[in-house]
């Protein structure tokens, strides 16, 4: 049954491609809306996710040993509602860490895998490319907390810090464009050429986007991770590459989390 | 297909949404090694130091705010618009620079400035020192009635040339704002076209003619 689906969806997903030349915008609205409707009842990134469950449980690394140990914020093999805590303060580490960096950290001291070739390529981005085992198990963890409530803390001191500098890099303008995240996402109902443009100011805007993040892109044939997102959105904003994990994608996270306080969790999305 | 950016630059429609995959970054190369438990740098500019790579064309003095940018996201990080003074102080600076034709001739080519108007490549860490920059004008304009696909950050400009006529004081208060915007609004979102680098005068030119040439598509 499963199997069907999933192929049906792996079809609709190619067809996706195929309609490249140009055309009015009117009818590409309408396209992606008919996308959104065969794909109501699955989501390609499905696919991902039963790859990454997968993973998650197999004994890997040079520990050979799988990651359903990994305290990933709520208790040591609980993975239900975690993407809705995080990012979160962690003991062990003394920081503050986000789902990915987490995940990572896991597979480097549970299973001891290597960081650096964890780290190395997290992303795939060429077109057509198998989709990363990072892609994958994030898929599979998020999956997990489709129906949590947001609830991002900000009871430790590296917590409030985290958020107070997410708040200030959110409006960081710099670069030959003088862009910064607010420049695009700070004002009601902005739109950049068709996309509409979220609003972290307003509640109901900041809980749609963050609610939605990861997301199986229609446009791309590849899920990509809320990393990945922030990693794209500052190239879009002329500033150099952001690195993978690095403390400033943290505190971003944290702040727009804080900001969707309250949001239901609906990942991995399907976005255009 | 025309080179396109992943958002800011875009062709109509469905290239617009369906063929961005080939516009997707070129994958991270090498990534920094730090162990999880390093210590955290805690003040925002170090944070941003130590988060970010240099990547082609893309340096890290990027992250060396302007006295402009930091009084700019100073304001926004506050909800505000920049103070009175400061707001002043801001756009006579911008406007003491802007660099006017050297001819005097404000206007090229209206269908080159279509077509810088829909490009937005240009400066992004997957560009290079050769690629031609864009003014992705659509990204944040209504421009010629005939591109659906534009955005709305900026105010509309059709018909901007029948509007504004052709006097030298209207063309040079187009071209003041396009070379350094902030010189009529200090802290608005619009790029410093000039003044940064982005367009070249020939460009500014072509995009000039796009909004006063009569027979250009925006002023029918
Ligand atoms: C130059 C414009 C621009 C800048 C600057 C920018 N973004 Fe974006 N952002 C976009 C676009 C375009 C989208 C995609 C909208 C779509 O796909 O429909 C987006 C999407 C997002 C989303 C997902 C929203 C959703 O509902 O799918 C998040 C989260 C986000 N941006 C965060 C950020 C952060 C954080 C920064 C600053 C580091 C930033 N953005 C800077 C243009 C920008
Ligand atoms: C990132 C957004 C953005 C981009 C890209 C952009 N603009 Fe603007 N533009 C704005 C905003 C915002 C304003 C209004 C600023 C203000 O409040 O004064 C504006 C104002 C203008 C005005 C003045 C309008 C009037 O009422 O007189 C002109 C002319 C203009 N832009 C031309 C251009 C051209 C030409 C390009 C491309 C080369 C361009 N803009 C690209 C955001 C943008």
């Amino acid at each position: 049954m499963k199997k069907c689906r999933v192929a049906a969806i792996a079809v609709i997903a190619a067809a996706v491609w195929l309609p490249a030349g140009p055309s009015l915008a009117q009818d590409t609205t309408k396209e992606i809306e008919r996308y959104r409707q065969m794909l109501a009842d699955g989501n390609p990134a499905e696919l991902l996710e039963m790859r990454g469950e997968g993973l998650w449980k197999e004994k890997r690394g040079p520990k050979n040993v799988s990651l359903e140990a990994c305290d990933l914020g709520l208790g040591a093999g609980k993975v239900q509602g975690v993407n809705a805590v995080l990012p979160r303060y962690f003991a062990d580490v003394n920081r503050v860490m986000d789902l990915e960096s987490r995940l990572v950290h896991c597979q480097v001291t549970l299973q001891g895998l290597n960081r650096a070739d964890l780290v190395k390529r997290p992303y795939s981005l060429a077109a057509g490319e198998r989709q990363t085992d990072h892609e994958a198990l994030v898929a599979y963890l998020v999956g997990q907390s489709r129906g949590a409530k947001v609830n991002v803390p900000q009871a430790h001191p590296l917590e409030q810090a985290a958020f107070k500098r997410g708040e200030q890099m959110f409006h960081f303008r710099g670069g030959p464009y003088d862009f910064s995240c607010a420049t695009c996402h700070g004002e009601e109902g902005q739109r950049i050429r068709l996309q509409d443009l979220p609003n972290f100011g307003t509640p109901a805007d900041a809980q749609r986007a963050f609610t939605t993040w990861p997301a199986y892109r229609v446009s791309q044939g590849a899920m990509r991770t809320m990393q990945w997102r922030i990693f794209d959105c500052f190239r879009q904003q002329r500033m150099p590459e952001l690195i993978f994990l690095s403390q400033a994608s943290i505190d971003l996270i944290t702040y727009m989390g804080v900001k969707a306080k309250d949001g239901t969790m609906d990942v991995p999305a399907i976005k255009r | 297909m025309k080179p396109i950016t992943l958002a800011l630059g875009a062709a109509t429609g469905a290239v617009l949404v369906l063929s961005l995959a080939g516009c997707v970054a070129t994958p991270p190369a090498a990534t920094d090694a730090k162990p999880a438990a390093a210590p955290a740098a805690t003040t925002v500019d170090a944070v941003m130091r130590e988060s970010f790579k240099e990547t082609g064309i893309a340096k890290l003095d990027r992250l060396n705010q302007s006295d402009l940018q930091r009084a700019c996201s100073a304001a926004s990080a506050t909800g505000k618009t920049v103070d009175g003074k400061t707001a002043v102080a801001l756009q006579n600076a911008a406007r003491a620079a802007i660099k006017y034709p050297a001819d005097g001739k404000y206007l090229g080519d209206w269908k080159r400035g279509e077509a810088i108007a829909q490009n937005g490549r240009g400066l992004q860490f997957t560009d290079t020192a050769t690629t031609v920059n864009g003014g992705n004008c659509y990204a944040c304009h209504q421009i010629d009635k005939a591109e659906l696909a534009y955005g709305n950050i900026g105010p509309s400009l059709t018909a901007y040339g029948k509007k504004k006529g052709n006097s030298e004081a209207a063309l040079k208060a187009a071209w003041g704002r396009i070379w350094n915007s902030h010189s009529v609004t200090a802290c608005n979102a619009m790029p410093r076209f000039g003044d940064a680098g982005i367009l070249t005068e020939a460009q500014i030119k072509d995009v000039m003619a796009l909004l006063f040439d009569p027979a250009s598509p925006v002023n029918k």
